[in-house]
């Protein structure tokens, strides 16, 4: 999965950075037994550090299968897996933490989620 | 170059209380009432009001509910309980500004909420009615989120009703519609939206009467997007699968909002249906 292009790919498009100009929070996004920590900084993407972690702390986190992320990384992704609350509605994607933040910034998690499709 | 279509506010009594209901108008011929989706507007149906093949047989109307687009809350509403949409309220909405505009046996189709709705009327009042076209409908759609989040102070209601709208999309529908369908979104005032949801994940439960929908009545189409999963072709077939004579159609790489989200290939899936209404007669 390219992950670790999720920096590079966001914080090129200003049409995502934009909604996430007042973000400077940690999320996790979890892909099967892997976990990753996503720092972004007034919207851009500051770093993602991959895991395990030991005692660290998240606003929210992201959860779902590597098959299931890869699904959704499909370009074009088929239908029912092409949105975050696709997945949520078929119970493929867990949501966990600080829902406030998570529904503030729901556009730019999709939009920059989304940029990692081929 | 100036659209055909044309706006006018109408006054009218909702519920016992004074409205002024925003809607616009092209055409003429068989009327043709459109309802837009919760927490959107009429412009969702701006290519169906513009649409040369359709204006010459019908009188498209699309209205403003109460709260949304140009219509305002009722006066006083700053002291009511927060906005919540019922069966019996929208059903009442429906007919009465039908009533209102001399919309004659109009044929009343509705996306969403408003596909919800159109089973409602084929239950009640069908007889009144020339055909009824559901657009995204199921009989129910149970909560899988916590829609009272878009109407918080430290959410941004806007941003996260657009957000919400924009996964419903298909990812194939052209970005220029795309973002104008999400903009709609970003106006709703607060709490309209999840007020809207109340009937569509709540209260408006319609699963266990639609078997009594009387087709031969009034017909009944149903067409659902394939990239939409709040109302899923799995949930429109399912409803279908007991209205005897309703007629599905499952539109290829559309979403929630066909006629918003990509208006050249929806209105190459209801032209026929609209030309079949019109044969009927």
């Amino acid at each position: 999965m390219g992950i670790e292009r999720l920096a590079e790919r966001v914080n090129a498009d200003p049409a995502i950075v934009r909604w996430g100009r007042e973000m400077n929070d940690t999320f996790m996004l979890e892909i099967g037994d892997t976990q990753y920590l996503v720092t972004v900084r007034a919207g851009r993407i500051d770093r993602v550090e991959k895991g395990p972690f030991v005692m660290r702390s998240w606003r929210f986190a992201v959860r779902a299968s590597a098959e299931c992320w890869e699904r959704f990384w499909r370009s074009p992704p088929a239908p029912g897996w092409h949105d975050l609350f696709a997945l949520l509605r078929r119970g493929e994607v867990k949501f966990e933490g600080d829902e406030r933040v998570l529904w503030a910034y729901l556009l730019y998690l999709k939009l920059a989620l989304e940029r990692l499709r081929q | 170059m100036i659209e055909p279509i044309a706006g006018r506010y109408a006054r009218i009594a909702l519920d016992g209380r004074p409205h002024r209901i925003y809607y616009e108008e092209a055409g003429a011929g068989i009327a043709l009432l459109c309802l837009h989706t919760a927490g959107s507007d009429s412009r969702q149906y701006r290519a169906v009001l513009n649409d040369p093949p359709i204006l010459k047989n019908y009188r498209v109307v699309a209205f403003d509910m109460p709260w949304h687009g140009k219509s305002s809350p009722p006066a006083g509403w700053q002291r009511d309980e927060p906005y919540r949409l019922t069966t019996a309220s929208y059903t009442r909405m429906v007919m009465t500004i039908a009533r209102e505009l001399k919309l004659e046996r109009p044929v009343v189709m509705g996306c969403s909420i408003g596909g919800r709705i159109v089973l409602h009327l084929g239950l009640e009042h069908a007889r009144e009615l020339r055909a009824l076209i559901g657009l995204q409908s199921a009989a129910y759609v149970e909560r899988y989120y916590d829609a009272s989040w878009m109407d918080h102070a430290e959410v941004h209601g806007g941003r996260a009703a657009g957000g919400l709208a924009y996964g419903l999309m298909s990812p194939l529908s052209p970005d220029e519609q795309r973002w104008e369908t999400v903009w709609h979104y970003m106006q709703g005032g607060p709490g309209v939206f999840s007020g809207d949801l109340h009937f569509y994940q709540v209260e408006g439960d319609i699963r266990g009467r639609i078997g009594a929908i009387d087709t031969k009545l009034c017909p009944l189409y149903m067409l659902t997007g394939e990239y939409d999963y709040s109302a899923s072709p799995r949930d429109t077939e399912a409803a279908a699968a007991r209205i005897p004579g309703a007629k599905v159609t499952i539109m290829k790489g559309l979403g929630h909002f066909p006629m918003s989200e990509n208006p050249e290939a929806f209105l190459a899936y209801l032209r026929p249906v609209l030309d079949e209404i019109r044969a009927r007669e």
